[in-house]
């Protein structure tokens, strides 16, 4: 491992420079030097300091990934090809190949009036009044992994949905992950739902390539209007040498609606971080997370929900399921800013640690600056009763459909916690499949897919 | 159908069973008494194969088979029920859910294809009835939220169900009213047959005025100190246990 895995990012940005600008949009690129001078005057986080106890982000920037900075088209249409976890589900799809915009078909047809979906330096290059009133206004330059992410980043996906508009399909992103080489996939999602306005999100993070490492390195920024209603759920189902550095940062005005959740069904290595802001009275928040980890996977959960403005409605909760020698850590804050009374914050953080080497780490955490203010959290983390087992195998259920049935039973109010009905059926089904031990749950996938094809760049 | 012969079992290290000898033929009811803490609910837990006990001397042999060699789903398979003294709340695991995985995993022992769902739920009706069981408990959770009386009578609703050749009921008494206490007694006896049998461990004379015992066991002290008809019952209920506790000292002593 190199002592200081940051600086090879920033060596590859000061030689690259003008190939990365040439290759993106200027309103993405007048961002980059103030997250440059940002990076160079910092270090990474270490591995086991605060908020920090699983990510060993020196480790996982350490690798020497190719980053695709010219863009190089892809030449296919991964749709035609490609058949998602998440199939029958009337969505409008789009993909991400790596970190570039993948034509498809389906992206192509017309979206309702005013709505926009579109890759990132596209939006900045064609309606560079909205991006700009949003683009790094959520997301804290001080965070290593936002400058990061600022300082290389050229495309990703940009989402926008007009004031009183009602998108009724949800809008699904695909993002895989294929190559001949290790990669690196510099992400950026920006998505405005503006005031009235209601949309969902589907976001499925894929690798095709099972004997190569990735990273992906991804910020999120979601401004929700005023009473706007918006669902994000981002699900990963990577390899265990993929490796993910997630970053999202929301806003919410008056009176929006908001539900984010992430489910983590495979991965390697991941941090997740949610930061969660209200601007505006009566906001509602449900964050949700799901991890299964078994083998020697790796998941790191980050939440931070600021209660900045009175009367607003948080509600929290993470469960992990930790087998076999894999380690989970949760991280979770609420901060209940001076004034914000009749706040009402929930946090929950549950987990099963299924073996002697599996590893569970909870910190949640209050910080509350007010009176007046309704908040709870609790943390629980244990093994499956053996009583419940005995008494199921009595009724003749083997060992391993008693665990499996307790397994699933112990995520089902998170997947209950799912606002759309086909995806809430379709994730009850994962969970049992990937509880069951099968190795891969996307069945349809076409082994002729070209996203299987080794893509030189 | 059962012979347990000189059963020794332990928890935490400590001896509760001393030398079982107990033997239960085809179409028998036997009663197990005896004071709190005699081991009773052991030989039940010890029986259905609980991994928390460790045998540490003797044999129990059912229908031929070496009882003690089977994992607690095989000793399912192969016929036994044991009805707890507490059932099990299992939340987000619905009672059909559970009842169809128990159903299916006997018949693939059994070299038998899965019962489909229509076949299962006329089976489901048909049984719920024996024991009065509501519909609306079928349909949640495992025994969760369930009052005493319903907890009882799901546990003989899933020895229907399942239709075992011996079962053991462990304090299926305890917690009941009059109501329920015969709507339990009742269903155990419809389900009575030549072929099966039943072990009812009670602490009182009064289960027994409805389910009638061919043989009564008195357990005191992790071993089966008495063993006569039903006449043994009367006398417990009239004197109580002392007496014979008494004698029994009085031999260790």
């Amino acid at each position: 491992m190199q002592v200081n895995a940051l600086q090879q990012y920033i060596d590859l940005y000061r030689d690259n420079k003008a190939l990365i600008e040439d290759n993106s949009a200027s309103l993405l690129n007048s961002f980059r030097e103030d997250a440059f001078s940002r990076l160079s005057a910092t270090h990474l986080p270490a591995k086991g300091s605060e908020d920090y106890e699983l990510s060993d982000l020196d480790g996982m920037l350490a690798p020497d990934y190719g980053l695709n900075l010219s863009r190089l088209p892809l030449g296919f249409d991964p749709a035609l090809s490609f058949r998602c976890d998440v199939p029958n589900l009337s969505t409008s799809l789009f993909m991400l190949l790596n970190d570039s915009w993948a034509e498809t078909e389906i992206s192509r047809r017309a979206l309702p009036d005013g709505v926009i979906v579109c890759p990132l330096r596209k939006a900045a290059e064609e309606y560079p009044d909205l991006v700009a009133k949003y683009y790094g206004r959520a997301a804290d330059g001080d965070n290593p992994l936002v400058a990061l992410n600022t300082m290389l980043v050229q495309d990703g996906f940009f989402m926008y949905v007009p004031k009183g508009m009602k998108l009724e399909k949800p809008v699904q992103l695909v993002n895989i992950f294929a190559g001949g080489i290790p990669m690196m996939a510099v992400r950026r999602m920006l998505i405005v739902i503006d005031d009235d306005a209601e949309a969902r999100l589907l976001v499925c993070d894929h690798t095709q390539n099972e004997e190569q490492d990735f990273l992906s390195l991804q910020t999120i920024e979601i401004f929700a209007g005023e009473r706007a209603s918006f669902d994000i759920y981002d699900l990963e189902e990577s390899t265990r040498r993929t490796s993910r550095l997630s970053t999202l940062y929301l806003r919410q005005a008056e009176r929006s609606n908001v539900l984010v959740d992430g489910i983590t069904l495979f991965n390697g290595t991941t941090r997740n971080e949610y930061h969660c802001t209200f601007d505006g009275r009566h906001c509602e928040l449900r964050l949700l997370g799901m991890a299964i980890e078994d083998e020697q996977r790796h998941i790191d959960n980050y939440t931070m929900i600021r209660h900045n403005t009175p009367d607003c409605h948080s509600n929290e909760l993470f469960k992990y399921v930790v087998d076999d020698e894999a380690k989970g850590a949760f991280a979770g804050r609420i901060y209940v800013a001076d004034g914000a009374v009749k706040t009402e914050a929930y946090q929950s953080n549950r987990n099963l640690v299924g073996s002697d080497k599996a590893r569970m780490m909870s910190k949640p955490q209050l910080e509350i600056y007010n009176d007046d203010v309704k908040c709870s959290h609790g943390s629980a983390t244990g093994q499956l009763d053996p009583m419940q087992l005995f008494y199921m195998r009595t009724r003749g259920l083997s060992e391993e459909t008693a665990r499996l049935l307790l397994k699933q039973a112990f995520m089902a109010d998170v997947i209950e916690g799912v606002r759309m009905p086909m995806v809430r059926d379709r994730l009850r089904l994962l969970v049992e499949r990937r509880l069951s031990g099968e190795k891969k749950l996307c069945q349809d996938c076409n082994e002729e897919c070209p996203a299987h094809d080794t893509i030189t760049l | 159908m059962l012979k347990v012969k000189d059963l020794h079992a332990e928890i935490n290290g400590k001896e509760i069973l001393k030398g079982i000898n107990l033997e239960v033929k085809p179409g028998e009811v036997h009663a197990i008494m005896g004071p709190n803490g005699s081991g009773k609910s052991t030989l039940s837990m010890v029986l259905a194969g609980n991994p928390a006990y460790t045998v540490t001397g003797g044999s129990a042999e059912f229908n031929g088979k070496d009882l003690l060699e089977m994992l607690p789903e095989t000793r399912s398979h192969e016929g036994l029920f044991l009805g707890f003294q507490y059932p099990v709340e299992i939340p987000g695991v619905s009672m059909v859910n559970f009842m169809r995985a128990a159903i299916n995993a006997k018949r693939k022992y059994m070299d038998q294809p899965p019962m489909s769902a229509t076949e299962f739920l006329k089976l489901m009706r048909e049984k719920r009835a024996i024991v009065e069981l509501d519909n609306k408990l079928a349909s949640r959770s495992v025994n969760e939220g369930f009052s005493g009386g319903e907890k009882k009578r799901n546990e003989i609703f899933q020895m229907a169900m399942l239709e075992p050749k011996l079962s053991i009921l462990d304090e299926t008494d305890s917690g009941l009213d009059i109501d329920a206490l015969r709507i339990v007694a009742e269903g155990v006896n419809k389900l009575k047959t030549a072929n099966n049998a039943t072990i009812v461990i009670t602490h009182y004379q009064r289960l027994l005025d409805y389910i009638k015992p061919d043989v009564i066991h008195i357990l005191y002290k992790g071993r089966i100190v008495r063993t006569a008809g039903p006449e043994l019952a009367l006398e417990l209920e009239e004197r109580g246990y002392d007496w014979i506790k008494e004698e029994v000292d009085k031999q260790d002593a």
